[in-house]
């Protein structure tokens, strides 16, 4: 088997904060940042996503440029003088984070605290009565959840149900300005949708306003924590594409399933087996989750040692789809999980 | 694409409308009959996706037909052109003018922006909120509506199988309580002519009669040629599957009622005023760009020809595309929509780019608050319109051209439809024009009430049936623009321009106006002034010389909102700034579209500028966080600012105004700070918060 090695690409020379960067050819101005050690907040941005550049938060500053530049998405140049930390750039940082965590709920935003806090900003200013993006939560099936009031509207749920992955176009960014939301068709549930439950949306979601039906229910009933919990990358057993999930565990129990972003043939993407059907592998009568300790140190319980069959566990999760082959409840029994799930035993290792 | 339906049936007249602009459904793939036929093959690919752009036409058909768009329309437009429907979801509820509700056949949309609030807008608004109770299914307030020179202004949308514009303006409210036909009711039943009550009678739309000498009236011969003409150009695709032009029915004068035929409800119905009441200085000799406007017959051929049309193309054909874009490039010409972008540079650099093919858009969305120059000109001298894309079209190589028009010009687009129709039939738009071999054709696409849509790059999307937000620069369009090929994209007044400047030269051409700014601009003046219209004169006149050839304001001046929206206010003690581009840009404010809005001391500043703030909110498209949330942040500070003035909200102002300019996408979130900040800085509309100390969060 021969690898395919992409041509060689020219370098070109860009000056970033005053230190000069070579980059490729065709690589962004955040890439080139990356290359100098600047940390630079995205948001909209997503590594398997073509960028929308919609939110704004990691704009700098070109010499010569009327506007700040989205580094996601402006292809680097060569002679291009770059600052990254500018008061312009910082200004423009500290406003789009205030007018966002003034609109919607950024409490399950990964970095977000921290970048409120390094720009300082306050978001509080703008008043009492500064309107909100107020969704109510939308649960409509058992996979997974849509709590708008946590969304800023990066494109990426949309991008990734659509032509950039799934090609199912379950969803589509409806309204228009400040009352726009991301909708199906009439604001239809989705099991009434063209959604085939893949949860990609839910993987490149950078905000938490999509989630895991498992993490909306434990963060409700304040069991939710992710000090506690590990993850284990491995690979899906369901059939021969060999997708890589990554399990995130929390008391020995799988509580979400994401897949590596870097991976050179999923790109982080899965079917709702790989993502949703995992029920299996701990169907056992297992104590409360709550009950930290008896996890803590033991070795692991082999969740799914037996007693796991092929008719038993999957169904329970995977919502009626009235006519959708091949995701439905049927394909995914037929499948069924294998004696020798790799899923089984040791998540904590 | 698989794509899945919640089978919900179309009405049969929904299904009527569209098939009356696509054609009968092919198979059942397609939303048609089922037949065992269609269990031989699958209807998907390239093929299938490719009419994508035809969602826009679609949603437009059945608005018309029926007045809203329900989920069973929604569903077979789907089918039949292979789009998700959450997609098509998405991009019919983009538009302010499509509903996904029920609603009256008849919509009134009244015009609350700038230009009419200085003419009493909000009278208007109050007495069609107590006929018609709060804004809602049956009337809204609008944003501008282009009919800034006759304010207050309003428009009635009615559905039907043939659709109607009725245009009230300017709006006589004080009549309207008169009238004892009026309907009282405040809700009243769907299909009546729910708003026509407190209006002024206003006739039927269009084709108007014309200014000409050779009215035909209303149902005359004349329009019913142009009717069987616009058939056809609405039509259908013809047998070999090429594209004819399928713009709205709206202008088909003859299936809409005669005069009087509306009379059951006590409205006697007046014609609209002719083009020509818009232009102050029609039949003046000096005149450049309207010089036919008001002294031709907008709907002839002959009249166009024998005032000199078609002469620039017959040039253009000697000079070769290379000598067109040498002309226009030595004219000095630059855009005239807001950027000034020297045009010879975009022709040239379209021409040259080695894919295709090419395009053409004609940015006709003219929708900056208090601008109408465009809807004067398509108005008055559509041939020119379509003289000068064709001429646009030989010198970058484009072979197909689509004329963007906002969905609230009726009389344009109808006039519009019929110079096509007509050019057509003549040879001058085609597969050989004027024998020269060049192959080139007009498709109208009505816009369907967005701002952003007039952006150089979300006009593409709109075209291209996804929903109407701009796309990020670079690329450009003079690279990848419509449906990702070259485009040239200009304005109407920029096109206008061309056929003068090869008839006499550019270096002729640029005689005229300033070293930079040259030829002559046109400005639309309206608000506090005795003559309202569209104005022609050279680059370099002072605003005081204009609007002294506007008769001068009879009240107390307060200021000039120049470049509309978008553009910034200047005081009476500056009214010798000299209108360029250069000129303005040293004085700190912009020529913009060529908005000179003149308010005088009876027009409450804040809530001018409250009003500039809700335009842009309802405007911004909701793609990037500093448009989207910061536009409404801005209102709501001018909301705290005009009760109670506090030193904290001007600084909020200027540090959301500083971030939307620097770090939005497109020039609506860039400008939408600019007239509100130059209000501040220059008219101190805010003095007591100015001085008010800053309170410690």
């Amino acid at each position: 088997m021969t690898v395919p090695l992409s041509p060689p690409r020219r370098l070109i020379e860009l000056t970033v904060d005053g230190e000069p960067v070579r980059v490729p050819e065709g690589a962004t101005i955040l890439d080139a940042c990356g290359g100098a050690g600047q940390d630079i907040p995205t948001l909209c941005y997503g590594d398997t996503l073509t960028p929308k550049n919609a939110c704004r938060v990691c704009v700098v500053e070109v010499e010569g440029s009327r506007t700040l530049v989205p580094a996601c998405s402006r292809k680097a140049e060569a002679g291009m003088v770059v600052g990254t930390a500018t008061e312009r750039a910082r200004h423009s940082r500290k406003v789009v984070l205030e007018l966002l965590a003034s609109s919607v709920d950024l409490s399950t935003t990964p970095g977000a605290a921290a970048w409120l806090e390094e720009y300082d900003a306050r978001p509080g200013r703008f008043g009492e009565d500064a309107a909100r993006v107020d969704q109510p939560v939308k649960v409509d099936n058992d996979l997974y959840v849509r709590d708008y009031d946590k969304c800023i509207l990066c494109y990426k749920c949309v991008d990734a149900c659509g032509e950039q992955w799934q090609n199912s176009f379950a969803i589509a960014v409806a309204g228009r300005g400040f009352d726009s939301v991301i909708s199906t068709e009439f604001d239809a549930p989705l099991t009434d949708s063209a959604c085939v439950y893949c949860g990609n949306c839910v993987e490149v979601c950078p905000t938490g306003a999509l989630s895991f039906k498992t993490e909306y229910d434990m963060r409700a009933a304040g069991s939710w924590d992710e000090l506690r919990q590990t993850q284990t990358t491995t690979i899906c057993s369901y059939c021969g594409v060999g997708c890589n999930l990554t399990l995130h565990v929390q008391d020995n129990r799988i509580v979400k399933v994401g897949s590596p972003h870097d991976n050179p043939v999923t790109h982080g993407n899965l079917c709702i087996k790989g993502r949703f059907g995992y029920q299996h592998v701990q169907n056992v009568a297992l104590p409360e989750p709550a009950g930290a300790g008896s996890a803590a140190g033991s070795p692991s319980v082999p969740a799914a040692s037996s007693g796991s069959g092929p008719s038993s566990g999957v169904t329970a999760t995977i919502p009626a789809a009235p006519g959708r082959a091949p995701s439905g409840p049927g394909t995914a029994r037929d499948t069924g999980p294998p004696p020798g799930d790799p899923a089984r035993g040791e998540p904590g290792t | 694409m698989d794509l899945r339906f919640r089978d919900a049936e179309p009405l049969a007249e929904e299904r009527a409308a569209v098939d009356a602009l696509l054609g009968p459904p092919p198979s059942s793939w397609a939303g048609g009959q089922r037949t065992d036929e269609d269990l031989r093959f699958a209807a998907g690919g390239h093929q299938a996706r490719e009419q994508r752009d035809l969602l826009l036409p679609a949603l437009h058909a059945v608005n018309d037909r029926v007045g809203w768009i329900s989920e069973g329309a929604l569903d077979y437009i789907c089918r039949r052109l292979t789009i998700p429907p959450a997609e098509a979801y998405g991009v019919a509820g983009f538009y302010a003018l499509f509903s996904l509700k029920p609603r009256p056949t008849r919509v009134l949309h009244v015009c609350t922006d700038l230009a009419c609030h200085a003419n009493g807008a909000e009278d208007v608004r109050r007495r069609v909120q107590e006929r018609l109770g709060p804004p809602g299914a049956s009337w809204s307030p609008s944003p501008c509506l282009g009919l800034c020179e006759r304010a207050p202004a309003a428009v009635a949308l009615e559905a039907g199988e043939h659709p109607r514009a009725v245009v009230y303006a300017p709006v006589r409210a004080d009549e309207a309580e008169l009238d004892p036909a009026s309907p009282v009711s405040p809700a009243p039943p769907p299909a009546s002519p729910a708003a026509g009550g407190p209006l002024a009678p206003a006739p039927p739309l269009p084709p108007m009669p014309s200014a000409s000498t050779r009215d035909a009236g209303p149902g005359g011969t004349l329009q019913a040629d142009t009717t069987s003409e616009l058939r056809t150009a609405n039509g259908v695709r013809t047998p070999d599957g090429v594209r004819e032009a399928h713009g709205p029915v709206f202008g088909a004068g003859a299936h809409g009622p005669a005069l009087g035929e509306r009379g059951n409800d006590g409205l006697a119905e007046l014609p609209e005023p002719p083009v020509r009441a818009a232009v102050p200085q029609a039949g003046d000799p000096s005149l450049v760009l309207l010089r036919r406007v008001g002294a031709v017959d907008p709907e002839s051929l002959d009249d166009y020809r024998a005032t000199g049309g078609y002469s620039a193309l017959r040039r253009a054909f000697q000079l070769g595309p290379l000598g067109v874009i040498q002309e226009v490039t030595e004219a000095g010409l630059v855009g005239r929509g807001g950027a000034a972008f020297p045009a010879g540079r975009k022709w040239a650099a379209v021409a040259g780019q080695p894919d295709r093919p090419h395009y053409l858009v004609c940015n006709a969305d003219e929708s900056e608050p208090g601008t109408f120059k465009d809807r004067v000109l398509m108005e008055g001298d559509p041939y020119a319109v379509i003289e000068a894309m064709t001429i646009a079209a030989y010198a970058t190589g484009c072979t197909h051209g689509y004329l963007y028009i906002r969905g609230e010009y009726p009389r344009a687009i109808g006039l519009l439809e019929n110079a096509i129709a007509t050019a057509r039939a003549r040879g001058l738009l085609g597969e050989d024009i004027l024998g020269q071999g060049l192959a080139f054709d007009i498709e109208i696409r009505r816009g369907a009430g967005a701002y952003i849509c007039g952006e150089e790059t979300a006009i593409f999307n709109s075209i291209e049936g996804y929903r109407g937000e701009p796309r990020s620069k670079p690329p450009y369009p003079v690279e990848k623009g419509l449906f990702g090929k070259p485009t040239l994209v200009n304005n109407v007044e920029t096109l206008v321009n061309v056929p003068p400047i090869l008839l006499h030269g550019g270096a002729a051409y640029a005689q005229v106006g300033t070293e930079v700014s040259t030829g002559t601009k046109l400005f639309c003046v309206s608000g506090n002034v005795a003559a309202p219209g569209v104005y022609e004169v050279p680059f370099g006149a002072t605003l005081r010389e204009l609007l002294t050839l506007a008769g001068g304001v009879p009240g107390n001046l307060r200021a000039v909102l120049l470049g509309g929206a978008a553009g910034a206010f200047v005081r009476p003690d500056e009214l010798d700034v000299p209108l360029t581009f250069e000129g303005t840009r040293a004085a700190g404010t912009t020529l913009g579209s060529g908005v000179v809005l003149v308010l005088d001391d009876g027009v409450d500043m804040a809530r001018i500028l409250l009003r500039i703030a809700e335009f842009f909110r309802d405007e911004s498209c909701g793609q990037c966080v500093p448009c989207r949330v910061g536009t409404v942040r801005q209102e709501e500070a001018l909301h705290r600012l005009s009760t109670r003035p506090r030193a904290d909200d001007l600084v909020l102002l200027r540090e959301v105004g500083q971030a939307m300019r620097d770090a939005s996408i497109c020039g609506l979130g860039q400008t939408a700070w600019n007239a509100v900040e130059s209000a501040i800085d220059r008219l101190s509309v805010f003095p007591a918060a100015g001085t008010l100390t800053q309170e410690t969060p």
